[in-house]
């Protein structure tokens, strides 16, 4: 089987508009959490959420550095943050001028949980209000999931591959994983994978709000907010955003002499089939996709030495994760950590998986795993588990594991490993 | 310069993102400003939008450059 490797990493998140600069803030525990500020959001019952930043701000996203002003007006933010993202991934693996054979071999795979949420509910208004006439001829190119894989496919000329993972916050691993996949399978030799997001409005707050899924106790604190494995958590925080990274077939990679960050060892993916917004109760979903991904990856428990884990700060899933890992790792528990970068960045649902498992490269390259913010008192169940609480811990970190879970219990774990 | 003049060339150069020297009378939106048949659609619905006037598909059609759009619109009010 070919192997493939990570040379190319790219994201826009709350706490920055790249990858260095999220990364910066991720280790120095700052949270992207505050109020509202897109819409007045003062008689939701969530008020908070983890935005993207504009340009002016300190850790701000500046959309004109990678996207026309034109397509800027023409889709939706989530499909901004992953051109975006996308473009800087390819930059940094030095791709961004491939000759037409290379880009024969070169695809997408990038996906999202919702699409274009803030487009629907805003032309279903202007169809309200001013008639059928009026909606933008723009209207369903710029909502579509598969416009980020369409429209960094025409930006760069990738003529491989075209695709687009929808399986709600399992989207990012899934895309990582099955792009993988594809280069193992010699479909391609280059793919960009991840996941973007960007629901923030008032019909992705109150409707998240409304299957009781939002935290709505910390609306006067939000950094407060997103709080994993705490037993005051009461929810996630939306956060919003995107990672893509560039997946390349080794020998293509050693061939060009790029500068190689990990190698995606194991995949693994399954299906709760039991409820549609509940984990399964023994969290058994979860437990057989660690199990496939590590089964995969040829590698023993005692190698992993990261966990960067689903942990959305809801009181039942944390709980079931962690009963999962605990069930998976058993003695080999207290030589890992597992941490959730959702208490910093809040849940990116569809961008999740890519951005999290961009933060386990980062792991890896720097020695360092970041932490779980807010966890002032950790639940009985996380006895014997190092959840890195508050701040970053250097350590040692050889290979790693990332989990989304997703509502309709879709379940991807992805293993990688430095080389 | 004409004040329906003024106001075309604004949200030309709004909707297609395109620098406002480069939005002359004679400018052809495809040829000249990058514009493809859809990006015609929503400039059209803007004009509507913005002059209070309906411009039919077979008229929507014929306009081809700047020029036209601002006489359309001229020989409407």
């Amino acid at each position: 089987m070919r192997r493939v490797v990570v040379t190319g990493l790219g994201m826009v998140t709350p706490l920055g508009g790249n990858v260095e600069t999220t990364w910066k803030n991720i280790i120095a525990s700052r949270s992207g959490a505050a109020t509202i500020a897109r819409f007045d959001a003062s008689e939701y019952k969530c008020r908070i959420a983890c935005e993207v930043k504009p340009a002016d701000h300190e850790y701000g996203f500046d959309a004109n550095k990678e996207v026309d002003h034109k397509i800027q007006r023409q889709v939706d933010p989530f499909i901004v943050f992953g051109i975006a993202a996308a473009s800087e991934a390819l930059q940094d693996a030095g791709l961004t001028d491939m000759s037409e054979e290379e880009r024969l071999r070169a695809g997408c795979s990038i996906g999202s949980g919702i699409g274009g949420l803030p487009g629907i509910e805003s032309e279903s208004l202007v169809l309200a209000n001013k008639g059928p006439g009026r909606v933008s001829p723009h209207f369903v190119h710029g909502r579509l999931i598969n416009l980020i894989s369409g429209q960094v496919s025409i930006k760069y000329g990738l003529m491989g591959p075209n695709h687009a993972v929808v399986t709600a916050c399992s989207t990012g691993a899934h895309s990582i994983g099955d792009a993988a996949r594809m280069i193992a399978m010699d479909d391609a030799d280059v793919m960009l994978a991840g996941g973007a997001e960007s629901a923030i409005c008032p019909i992705g707050i109150a409707g998240f709000a409304q299957a009781r899924a939002l935290s709505t106790g910390f609306n006067d604190t939000p950094e407060k907010a997103s709080r994993p494995y705490d037993i005051n958590r009461d929810g996630f925080v939306m956060g919003e955003g995107a990672g893509v990274v560039v997946l390349e077939e080794y020998e293509h990679a050693k061939k060009r002499g790029a500068k190689i960050y990990a190698e995606v060892i194991g995949y693994g993916l399954s299906g709760d089939a039991y409820h549609v917004t509940a984990p399964h109760p023994e969290g058994n979903g979860g437990y057989r996709s660690m199990e496939m991904a590590l089964r995969k990856s040829g590698l023993s428990l005692a190698d992993i030495d990261y966990v960067n884990a689903h942990g959305t700060s809801t009181p039942l899933g944390d709980e079931l994760e962690l009963g999962a890992v605990k069930r998976l790792f058993g003695e080999h528990l207290n030589t890992m950590s597992m941490s959730s970068t959702k208490s910093a960045i809040g849940h990116l649902l569809g961008g999740a998986g890519a951005v999290e498992s961009i933060f386990c490269i980062l792991a890896m390259r720097d020695q360092i795993v970041p932490p779980t913010l807010n966890l002032d008192e950790p639940s009985e169940s996380c006895k014997g588990v190092d959840l890195v609480p508050h701040v970053a811990k250097e350590r040692k970190v050889r290979a790693v594991l990332n989990n989304s879970f997703g509502f309709g219990g879709t379940n991807a774990s992805l293993i990688m490993k430095a080389i | 310069m004409s004040e329906t003049a003024d106001r075309v060339k604004k949200i030309v150069v709004e909707h297609l993102g395109v620098e406002a020297e480069k939005v002359t009378e004679d400018a052809s939106f495809i040829d000249d400003l990058g514009a493809d048949s859809l990006d015609i659609v929503e400039l059209v619905m803007a004009f509507e939008e913005e002059f209070g006037v309906e411009i039919p598909d077979d008229a929507a059609e014929k306009i081809a450059t700047v020029k036209d759009a601002i006489d359309y619109i001229d020989s409407k009010q």
